[in-house]
């Protein structure tokens, strides 16, 4: 498939993982659910690769036949002009072309072909790692003119749609589950207060890397800086100003500031869709509860049955 | 060290294994013990280890083991554990333009520890750091042993960009950003050395275990070195153990 206009996308799957203790940072979707049930749609079921954009979308020129799926933010894609819906798969012929507008809810949307985008795996993984300057085409944000492969996949797996039940609704105010910890233990008792009972703001400083809140100052007993040690995926550091910052697929791997609570699995996907200035509050839950969302979550996804399947 | 590890819940997918809470030698060499340990018995559910100065952080599948068995399974291994063991490697010496542009940040560092920028850059570069650990980014070496004199408080806002090469201190430690970066921590000089280049064989230049040297230079040097370094051409100094420095 042929870029024609880049908009803001990049090749990502789901991530880098093994290479954290050499302070490879995993990259890999921002949004897990929406990248997995877009890859589902068209039939791939090996952590194939898609693109990711950012609240801008691609135009793309399709060279070849194929079965496309787009999901997560919704930007109005079109195929040649008609209107397309989000969490549906579409066959798609050699020259269509795919479009996006503006963008009605989300902030992260997803191409799924069938077959996956094909580039290299760099360390068992097709992400794209901009810092690091890897993955993806040479490590970068598509432009314009770029051309891309598409592994074979199965064209049958058109007209599939996700049930109803399966379809996130993003809210510009949403509470996301955590667990408190691992440095719950530096903040006050105020501080914990604060954060689990105050609406935080997403701000304009947010990217693949994390995603920086403002609210109430959450208090530290000491200060924010630890002993640098590893930032799990979905962490809430709470840095020198007292603002929380939560860290997605682009983190670093290890950094020296506290972090109050790490946010569920099931609930990234949450904070990823939240455009600016909407509100995201903190609900902590215990571990055995946190476990019960995964399992839940992970069933999502193998509790699905298209219609050619059952034939 | 701790008597005993602490295990910290880190979300439904992660915990992290705490041995102590400070920079020291015998702590990072059990570190190093632990991991290599878990690595060898390739325990069920535990699917990476990242670890760091005192910790390590597991990522593990909660659908294969819970918090409860990963940690009883892990506090097992600690106790069957030499965590004494530990080798050293040898030294890099990585030549830094200290202060000024290259290192924004000296001028804060002398005046917060009551010394000259001359004195700070004396007292960073006349010792050789032990590389603790690899982390925040491909190739960050974090390296024990600073001079207590010279710590300092990281930034209270970290920065949005910060240039490969620039040399920093927070609080106890010091380090090289090997790649562009947000960072928080204070910056001190500029090396022209490249420790991180996706394109080199091997493409991290420190390995955990070895050492590292400062060695000040002027602006003549760097620039001398960064041509070489951009033509692929420049020989970093490697000081093997036992070798006069």
């Amino acid at each position: 498939m042929k870029i024609l206009r880049s908009g803001i996308a990049l090749i990502q799957d789901r991530g880098r993982l093994g290479y954290q203790a050499f302070g490879m940072g995993t990259a890999g979707a921002c949004d897990q659910y929406a990248y997995r049930m877009g890859n589902l749609l068209v039939g791939n079921e090996h952590g194939e690769a898609s693109l990711e954009c950012i609240l801008m979308g691609p135009t793309i020129e399709f060279e070849e036949d194929t079965v496309v799926a787009i999901t997560g933010g919704n930007f109005s894609a079109t195929l040649n002009g008609v209107e397309m819906g989000n969490w549906c798969s579409y066959r798609v012929n050699s020259g269509d072309t795919l479009e996006f507008g503006g963008v009605i809810s989300g902030r992260m949307g997803y191409i799924a072909v069938a077959g996956g985008i094909d580039v290299p795996l760099v360390m068992g993984s097709r992400s794209t790692y901009v810092r690091a300057k890897i993955g993806g085409l040479d490590g970068r944000n598509l432009k314009n003119g770029d051309r891309l492969s598409i592994g074979g996949g199965n064209l049958l797996t058109a007209g599939r749609q996700l049930d109803d039940r399966y379809i996130p609704t993003y809210e510009t105010d949403t509470t996301v589950r955590v667990v408190l910890g691992p440095q719950d233990d530096a903040f006050t008792e105020k501080g914990i207060d604060t954060f689990l009972n105050s609406p935080y703001q997403v701000t304009n400083s947010c990217d693949r890397m994390g995603y920086r809140l403002q609210g109430d100052a959450i208090e530290h007993i000491k200060g924010a800086d630890i002993i640098s040690d590893g930032i799990p995926l979905g962490a809430v550091q709470v840095v020198g100003d007292n603002q929380p910052i939560i860290m997605l697929a682009d983190r670093q791997t290890t950094g020296g500031y506290t972090k109050i609570a790490t946010l569920v699995t099931a609930d990234i996907p949450k904070v990823t869709q939240s455009p600016l200035d909407s509100i995201i509050r903190f609900k902590s839950i215990c571990v055995s509860e946190a476990y019960m969302s995964y399992r839940q979550y992970e069933e999502q996804f193998k509790n699905l049955r298209w219609p050619e399947e059952q034939a | 060290m701790y008597d005993e590890p602490r295990f910290l819940p880190a979300g439904d997918r992660a915990l992290i294994m705490e041995l102590g809470d400070a920079i020291e030698e015998k702590c990072n060499n059990a570190i190093r013990s632990v991991v290599e340990a878990v690595e060898a018995q390739n325990i069920e559910g535990i699917e990476e280890a990242v670890p760091t100065y005192r910790s390590i952080l597991f990522y593990y599948d909660p659908l294969v083991m819970d918090f409860y068995g990963i940690t009883s399974t892990l506090k097992k291994l600690y106790d069957q554990l030499d965590v004494t063991s530990g080798t050293t490697g040898p030294t890099l010496v990585i030549p830094v333009l200290y202060g000024g542009e290259a290192g924004p940040d000296l001028g804060f560092v002398a005046s917060h520890a009551h010394l000259s920028e001359d004195e700070v850059v004396t007292l960073h570069s006349s010792r050789d750091y032990l590389i603790y650990m690899i982390g925040f980014t491909p190739g960050f070496t974090y390296l024990g042993g600073m001079d207590d004199k010279i710590a300092t408080p990281r930034l209270e806002r970290p920065r949005e960009h910060i240039p490969a090469g620039s040399v920093g201190i927070a609080s106890k430690q010091t380090g090289i950003y090997p790649i562009d970066s947000p960072g928080g921590w204070q910056l001190i000089g500029l090396t022209p050395l490249k420790l991180y280049d996706p394109n080199r064989e091997p493409p991290i230049l420190p390995s955990v275990g070895e050492h590292i040297r400062f060695k000040p230079i002027t602006k003549e040097e760097f620039d001398a070195i960064k041509v070489k370094v951009d033509e692929g051409a420049y020989q970093p100094t490697i000081i093997k153990v036992g070798e006069p420095a």
